[in-house]
């Protein structure tokens, strides 16, 4: 079945193959952002350097990272790994702000109460900052992930297969149909993706009510 | 209810003004009162009472849905809203200062909207610091630099710098922490004394309502009067259960604010630092080279010279003609069990704790009411 | 490998000339300054609207956030084939590009200016009004003076995205840095790919920093100093 020159099989794959790529960067990232961004506030001259370096990483531009990353892992120009490895990369530089200033936006007197029950400061991060922080952490990952599913599609440039490719496809045989396709398949996905992350948040925060959250 | 009417002239005139929400709730209904020129005319009444609603309808950041409001004898719905507001003063509870702007460009914000010439902006700005206390280099700075009560002056200093003739204050000093709150009120009573300006405020303390206001109108839920009248009528007359209730249950005490009375003031003999106490007297009292009183001393705790060391402090001073509230602290609060009175602070002579409850007892009081002193 | 980077960046010859380092980054510099003048000249009105008026917070939450879920790339084809027809010579590849980082930028500038104006003090704002300010004075007086650092970190953020984005409008034949990137991709060139992600690094760097000094110059010092 085709729909506007798109094959719909290729279509669901190019999807499939864009959610993974998008995806699990999504929570690579996040699981490596939340030491950074602790041990931005837990040391406090590292505060500055390390988010400065963090937020310089967003500058490099996404094309660069795609074809410079080849050279740098010894994979091939094709490989899916350049562009999880990059988006990874991403991730990590918007969300070790986020949860740098998610660990701070938890009040003092909490923080200070979960350390006078004994609290280490480890058994604290996991049992006390980050749960409250999870508002401020979720806003931050909705952001990622819509700038994720879009900067993806870069990656159709050096050739790896997601929705991107329809966009080079068209635009090779001078067609509209599939770069519409290509761009509403994203929109459908960031906003997917936007979905989940503000579910799994108001399911994790269930005692913030709809009137005093976000 | 009908408006009370008093000698003087009025500034500020609410004519069964009304303020009806879209959703049909009634913050303010039908208020009327007058705000006496050069006097303090203080709004007080429980949260939701319209008591800040009342305020801003007189400079019309709120509009009112019935009634009237004169300024200075003009009716305000007549006025340009901008041109209406630059000529009354405006302060409000957490001050409102500009944190972009030094404390000089602060004050000078009126002054810049009337176009006033540079020069006489930036003089009258540095007068009115002045008036408030935070003269010379204070002006430079910027809000964020100072102390929450500094802020507070400068936010009335900013109010005075147009030289309005009306003031509107809302909260002034709620944010305040107390001790610096009661030095701002005494300040902001003697600034008010001598510019004479007409002041309407909004408080939700009766306390600071009874110590500043001149006139006290209070409202209750749903924005009605309950009751305009002077702060020892509101005292010794509460209209009804409501007042009595808001005014609390201590306002006997408070009512000796307001009442003069011959107390017997008995003459003191004092002696100075490095004298010996008086052998016949249990206490002295032990003044400075100004007669001022600056402690007692115990006959039987002191041996040789009276040095620093063995004054007790503590105990507040009555003035010679100061009210029966005053005379009783200064009684109840003396280590020696003898008040203090002084006269522009130096020592007068002592008076006897019993002899001012006698006179309190004696003097005419509200009724059903229950005095310091008494038990109930 | 880092070396004969530093090699390629230090070659005389890979900086002169009409397709020179010097030349791309002013291209590039160009075409990021045409964005983000375009970006502002929309979002900063809406966003001062918004923040002044309270009205239409939803159409700039969702803004925000529609607008960063277009790829870039798909838009950049878009426009192509449209104007492709209708346009001659350079613009219509140039126009494409510049609407692609105007869509970009819109969203960080829009956020920035409405957060600013509606995170002003409300006892400021309050003071300001029962003072006599009109409402453009309170606007301008007011408001903006004490909105400009978050309008700043709105204005670096879309300016570090347009530049980093600005590298696609090569994909289309454009100048700018992004030719090192798709020339070096085309020949396989892989120090003239890492010199020219690194120059797009470095340029977004120096901006930034420039943005940081007018910043500092333009923000009253009440504003970020404290007792």
């Amino acid at each position: 079945m085709r729909l506007w020159g798109v094959d719909l099989g290729e279509l669901i794959e190019l999807t499939l193959d864009h959610i993974y790529l998008a995806g699990v960067p999504l929570i690579v990232g996040l699981l490596l952002a939340i030491p950074l961004g602790w041990l931005a506030v837990q040391r406090k001259w590292l505060y500055g350097p390390l988010l400065a370096a963090t937020g310089l990483m967003y500058t490099i531009p996404s094309l660069a990272l795609f074809i410079i990353l080849p050279g740098i892992l010894g994979t091939q120009i094709l490989d899916p790994l350049n562009v999880l490895v990059a988006m990874t990369v991403y991730t990590i530089a918007l969300l070790t702000r986020t949860v740098a200033d998610a660990l701070q936006s938890v009040p003092d007197h909490v923080k200070q109460a979960a350390t006078a029950m004994g609290y280490s400061p480890l058994r604290r991060l996991f049992a006390v900052d980050l749960p409250l922080g999870v508002p401020v952490i979720a806003a931050g990952m909705r952001v990622a992930a819509v700038s994720n599913v879009s900067i993806v599609s870069v990656a159709a440039l050096v050739g790896v297969s997601q929705l991107g490719i329809l966009f080079t496809a068209g635009f090779n045989r001078n067609a509209m149909g599939p770069i519409l396709i290509g761009v509403v398949a994203c929109l459908i996905l960031a906003t997917l993706f936007d979905a989940i992350i503000l579910s799994v948040s108001k399911a994790l925060t269930p005692w913030q009510t709809s009137r005093s959250g976000s | 209810m009908p408006t009370v009417r008093y000698m003087v002239s009025c500034m500020i005139r609410l004519e069964g003004v009304t303020k009806r929400y879209a959703d049909g709730t009634v913050a303010v209904d039908n208020l009327s009162f007058e705000a006496p020129e050069g006097k303090i005319t203080v709004l007080v009444g429980p949260s939701g009472c319209g008591k800040t609603t009342s305020l801003r309808m007189i400079n019309r950041m709120i509009e009112p849905t019935e009634g009237k409001i004169f300024v200075d004898g003009k009716d305000a719905s007549s006025l340009k809203p901008a041109e209406l507001r630059r000529s009354i003063g405006y302060v409000i509870q957490h001050a409102g200062l500009f944190p972009h702007r030094t404390v000089l460009s602060n004050v000078q914000t009126v002054p810049n909207l009337l176009k006033w010439d540079k020069k006489r902006a930036k003089d009258r700005a540095m007068e009115v610091l002045e008036l408030v206390g935070l003269g010379g280099d204070f002006a430079k700075r910027y809000p964020g630099q100072l102390s929450g009560g500094q802020q507070q002056r400068v936010g009335v200093a900013r109010a005075l710098a147009g030289d309005p003739t009306v003031m509107l204050m809302d909260e002034p000093f709620s944010a305040i922490d107390p001790v610096v709150r009661e030095v701002l009120q005494d300040e902001f009573l003697s600034l008010q004394e001598r510019l004479g300006t007409t002041i309407v405020m909004v408080t939700h303390d009766i306390d600071e309502a009874i110590k500043l206001g001149h006139r006290i109108a209070v409202l209750r839920e749903g924005g009605t009067l309950a009751q305009f009248s002077s702060p020892d009528d509101l005292l010794a007359h509460p209209n009804d259960d409501f007042v009595a209730g808001f005014v609390g249950r201590d306002r006997g005490y408070r009512a000796l604010s307001f009442q003069r009375a011959e107390v017997p003031i008995y003459p003191a003999q004092p002696v100075e630092l490095g004298d010996r106490p008086l052998p016949d007297e249990e206490w002295s009292i032990v003044v400075d080279a100004n007669r001022h009183p600056i402690g007692w001393v115990e006959r039987d705790a002191v041996e040789g010279p009276i040095s620093q060391s063995d004054l007790q402090l503590g105990g507040t001073l009555a003035e010679e003609h100061g009210s029966l509230r005053g005379f009783l602290d200064a009684a109840l609060s003396s280590p020696s069990g003898r008040g203090v009175v002084v006269n522009e602070g130096r020592l007068v002579g002592t008076l006897r704790p019993q002899e001012v409850l006698q006179i309190i007892r004696k003097a005419p009081r509200p009724s059903g009411d229950t005095i310091a002193g008494d038990s109930e | 490998m880092i070396s004969s980077v530093f090699d390629w960046l230090s070659t005389p010859a890979n900086w002169e000339g009409d397709r020179g380092i010097i030349s791309q980054t002013l291209t590039h510099l160009e075409y990021s300054l045409i964005a983000l003048v375009c970006a502002a000249l929309i979002a900063v009105p809406m966003g001062l609207y918004i923040g002044h008026t309270g009205r239409g917070r939803v159409v700039a939450v969702s803004i925000a956030g529609g607008f960063r879920a277009i790829p870039s790339l798909g838009v950049l084809f878009i426009a192509v084939l449209l104007l492709l027809p209708r346009l001659r010579g350079e613009l219509a590849f140039a126009l494409p590009s510049l609407i692609v980082l105007v869509i970009l930028a819109i969203p960080p500038i829009l956020s920035g200016v409405y957060a600013g104006i509606a995170e002003v003090d409300p006892a400021a704002r309050d003071a300001a009004k029962g003072m006599g300010m009109t409402g453009s004075q309170v606007l301008w007086q007011v408001e903006v003076p004490n909105a400009l650092p978050l309008m700043f970190s709105g204005m670096r953020s879309a300016m570090l995205q347009i530049i980093a984005t600005a590298t696609i409008a090569a994909v289309v034949g454009l100048g700018g840095l992004g030719r090192f990137l798709i020339d070096g991709q085309a020949t396989r060139d892989y120090d003239e790919m890492a010199g020219g992600a690194l120059l797009v690094a470095a340029l977004a760097l120096l901006v930034d920093f420039v943005f940081g000094l007018v910043q500092r110059f333009v923000v009253s010092p009440g504003l970020t100093k404290t007792a």
